[in-house]
């Protein structure tokens, strides 16, 4: 039983960071049909530019996790901003060739940063008690969890206000479930499409200081690891929605939590399995829309 | 148009007959290879550009034939390297018998994961395939005692035990038989281009829409088309762990279908010809990146440009962002530009003369 | 001879490298329905889509005397056209409400005008698009177009598949936006025709085969028969 409790809440904590992930993964794809390789490094980047603020400010304290949170969210967005601006937008409509610069951008990002933070991973201590572990239900939980899960819902919240509340968040929502039409109401699409990338690239580098706190290090390679169960993911949950994004997330860190520990380290397969698995019932996704 | 297509032929021969004599004739080709030709060196250098070909020209077939893309493909050429390396190790197997069973096991894993992921299309596709060369890889890395994990699988079996009868310490001879494997996989694409199964996943590449009109089930020719290329990546694999005599997981990784993917794209989705050609630059210029990068004049560079020109990968990413946003259809596609180019100018200079 | 609205000069258009519209011309006044006719399958949607950039096309258009072929959806439709498309294409998992607030382009729309058209959806506000029956939606559909002070509706086929009591709602609806702003309607059922266009244009395989009076069409059995394959008294 407290294995169980135990695994349970991990799973939820390593799911808070694939969701940071793959929310903005999927909004980008649900909106723009691009699939963006090169979320990971606006992960990586922040986590990066998050671990160089914290440095000053001290890695080991509050404000430097906090500042570093806010750095990383900034640097990330900056980032993939940009990314839209000088090479997304240049290719409008022509997805294969999307994905292609994507996938250079990735490439030449991660050399980049292995380049000018070395190739090996550094290793990165937070606040005292990040590292500790608080008793609840039994069992000893490693804090760190309960700042994922906490930032994760953060994210959830205020993604959900934009999407609900707002017009641009309306035409988004719109724009995912039909485009053209949008258009032929008389709004510029394009516009959007810079905003969501922005969005995307905020949560993935907040998501890049989050994901170095959790693991204790930051490498170049770290988004790249992480885009591959991001995508999962966004399969799994339906791409475009944020819902199934977050339900997925939650879904697929258990699944590979309590496959680790008691089928001799299979998590990993037994997430590509239930990929087949959902492909194989309903191909778009357990919320994703009708294709 | 045609006469251009024979001398593609011609001009392939001519290469694949001069490539023959590569290791018995010491050929200098300075700043490409590191030696004469016929240097072990230059010829380890040789056998890494054909078994890239295989992988580009397969991967080809997807991308460029049927429009799929891919990001599994690697899955593939490193299950026929492992498996063939494992039933050669392990279970000391014959060699023929490994060859055999290894092509069939190409054809069940790529028939099996093709049908799976075919059911969705484009971006989805993508991911989906992802997903399982990343499956493949856990795979390699965990079960260490028999893939040798991160430090890969090496034969270190004399072949002459497994039922080869010549000198293998002799680079010649795999140089050879890897030439010949990649040219049979080259004619083998030809033929399943120009049949029925290619027509029609070409014709799905240029509109869906229209085969579902016709009839003819779009599901069935594109599954065929990724099972061709699985199983002969499969094969690519196989020849990849008889010359190098070792494998790593790098050979399963996302990373090595995206090489992939970067040799095609650089030369070109038009033509398999094109493939072969990004498949020796990218090869050779990753070679020559990596010399590069520890050279003097690099080191002695202020930061902003030693720490981009030192990694090589930056400079292939970047490389491959320009192709895609200002060269499109890659090489390939730059040649037949200029060949129409050239093409008019004679028609007008005729026209000229007639008018004259 | 009254104002031309809209002018289409040698349209073609296409979708995904297949033509779908060979070689049209025509003109649509700026005041009235004009009714733009043929079968199933002749390029009247395709034709609709190629006037607003949906589809790709070339050819000359000129709207309200500004050529607008260069331009893309989103322009065209700020210059003040109102687009009902096939199959209502409202955003299910957006609320009513939401529907009409996305369309909303001028700075006071006619929310009560709408509201006083439409009862039933104005009643229906906070469900979703996906809730609502085909009749409401494709109330939903016309009030977006009509939320706006347009220079010209383009309305395509809006009581397909609708129940006859709705299918006349839906013209009554037409016929009193018809008042203030002029429409090209496509439209299948000749009897909603009858009632509401002055002018009509008849497709064939993506050309057009004829233009003229409605009532003049409309009294000619044997060629209303030929262009449009019904009787003009059955429908």
């Amino acid at each position: 039983m407290d294995t169980i409790i135990l695994l349970t809440i991990t799973g939820v904590g390593l799911g808070s960071i694939y969701f940071l992930v793959a929310s903005g993964l999927s909004l980008i794809y649900g909106l723009m049909h691009v699939l963006n390789f090169a979320h990971g490094v606006f992960l990586s980047f922040g986590g990066y530019i998050g671990y160089e603020v914290a440095r000053i400010i001290g890695i080991e304290t509050w404000t430097g996790f906090v500042t570093a949170c806010i750095a990383g969210a900034l640097a990330g967005g900056a980032f993939a901003l940009l990314t839209e601006l000088l090479l997304i937008r240049r290719l409008y409509n022509r997805h294969i060739e999307q994905v292609l610069i994507t996938v250079g951008l990735a490439l030449a990002a991660v050399a980049l940063f292995g380049g000018i933070w070395g190739h090996d991973s550094i290793p990165l201590f937070g606040p005292e008690w990040l590292r500790g572990t608080t008793g609840m239900l039994g069992v000893d939980v490693p804090n760190k969890n309960f700042i994922m899960i906490l930032g994760a819902a953060l994210v959830l919240i205020g993604l959900q206000l934009f999407l609900h509340k707002t017009r641009y968040g309306m035409i988004i929502r719109a724009g995912v479930e039909n485009r053209s039409m949008v258009t032929a109401l008389g709004i510029d699409v394009r516009k959007s499409f810079a905003l969501v990338f922005t969005i995307g690239g905020i949560v993935a580098g907040f998501g890049g200081v989050m994901a170095s706190y959790y693991f204790n290090y930051i490498s170049p390679s770290l988004g790249q690891s992480l885009l591959i169960f991001a995508f999962i993911v966004t399969v799994i949950g339906g791409l475009g929605s944020i819902g199934g994004a977050a339900v997925a997330s939650v879904l697929v860190a258990i699944l590979q939590q309590f496959a680790n520990y008691y089928v001799f380290g299979t998590g990993d397969v037994v997430v590509v399995v239930l990929l087949a698995v959902v492909l194989l019932v309903k191909p778009t996704g357990l919320l994703g829309k009708k294709a | 148009m045609k006469t251009t297509k024979h001398l593609q032929w011609i001009i392939g021969i001519g290469v694949v007959a001069l490539l023959a004599l590569f290791p018995i004739l010491p050929i200098p080709i300075p700043g490409i290879l590191p030696g004469n030709t016929n240097t072990p060196g230059s010829l380890d250098l040789l056998i890494l550009c054909l078994l890239n070909v295989g992988l580009a020209i397969t991967y080809r077939l997807l991308l460029g034939v049927t429009g799929l893309l891919s990001f599994g493909h690697a899955l593939y050429f490193g299950a026929g390297g492992y498996i063939f390396g494992i039933m050669l190790m392990e279970l000391e197997m014959p060699f023929w018998w490994a060859v055999l069973l290894n092509l069939g096991f190409g054809v069940i894993l790529a028939g099996i994961t093709g049908a799976i992921a075919l059911r969705v299309n484009g971006i989805p596709f993508a991911m989906v395939t992802l997903a399982f060369g990343q499956a493949g890889l856990v795979l390699v890395r965990k079960n260490s005692e028999i893939t040798g994990g991160g430090e890969g699988l090496n034969i270190t079996k004399p072949l002459q035990e497994i039922g080869l009868a010549f000198p293998i310490r002799d680079i010649k001879y795999p140089f050879w038989i890897v030439l010949t494997i990649i040219v049979v996989i080259f004619l083998i694409l030809t033929l399943v281009e120009h049949s029925r199964a290619g027509h029609v996943a070409s014709a799905i590449r240029e509109n869906e829409l229209r085969i579902n009109v016709l009839g003819i089930k779009p599901y069935f020719a594109k599954w065929i088309m990724f099972v061709v290329a699985g199983t002969l990546a499969s094969t690519v694999g196989m020849a990849y762990i008889f010359a190098n005599r070792a494998i790593l997981p790098h050979a399963v990784s996302a990373e090595l279908t995206i090489a992939a993917l970067l040799m095609v794209v650089l030369g070109g989705l038009g033509s398999k010809w094109g493939a072969v050609i990004g498949a020796f630059i990218y090869t050779i210029l990753n070679n020559r990146l990596i010399a590069l990068s520890s050279s003097d004049f690099v080191t002695g560079l202020p930061d902003f440009l030693r720490i981009p020109l030192k990694e090589p990968l930056f400079i292939l990413g970047v490389l491959f962002i320009l192709v895609v946003l200002f060269m499109p259809g890659g090489i390939h596609g730059a040649y037949t530009r200029a060949v129409a180019k050239l093409g008019l100018r004679k028609q007008a200079k005729n026209e000229e003369k007639l008018a004259a | 001879m009254s104002e031309i609205i809209l002018k289409v000069e040698n349209l073609q258009a296409s979708v995904s490298g297949q033509q779908v519209v060979e070689d049209v011309s025509f003109e649509v006044p700026a005041v009235g329905i004009t009714a733009l006719l043929g079968r199933n399958g002749v390029g009247k949607s395709s034709t609709i889509k190629g006037i607003l950039g949906l589809y790709q096309r070339q050819g000359n258009i000129i709207f309200d005397g500004q050529p607008i072929q260069g331009l893309l959806t989103h322009q065209i439709v700020q210059l003040g056209i109102g687009y009902v498309p096939e199959d209502r294409e409202i955003f299910s998992k957006l609320s009513v409400e939401e529907n009409l607030r996305i369309a909303e382009r001028d700075k006071n729309p006619n929310r009560r005008y709408v509201a006083e058209l439409f009862p039933d959806i104005e009643a229906r506000k906070a469900q979703t698009g996906g809730s609502l029956s085909g009749g409401q939606q494709q109330m939903v559909s016309l009030a977006r177009a009509l939320i706006n002070s347009n220079k010209l509706l383009l309305v395509d086929e809006p009581t397909k598949g609708l129940a006859p009591k709705i299918v006349t709602e839906v013209a009554v609806a037409l016929e009193e936006a018809s008042k203030t702003v002029p429409m090209l309607l496509v439209e299948q059922n000749l009897e909603v025709v009858r009632r509401l266009a002055e002018d009509v244009i008849v497709l064939d395989a993506g050309k057009v085969v004829y233009t003229g009076k409605a009532k003049t069409l409309l009294a000619d059995e044997a060629l209303t028969q030929r262009l449009l394959g019904v009787h003009s008294e059955g429908a």
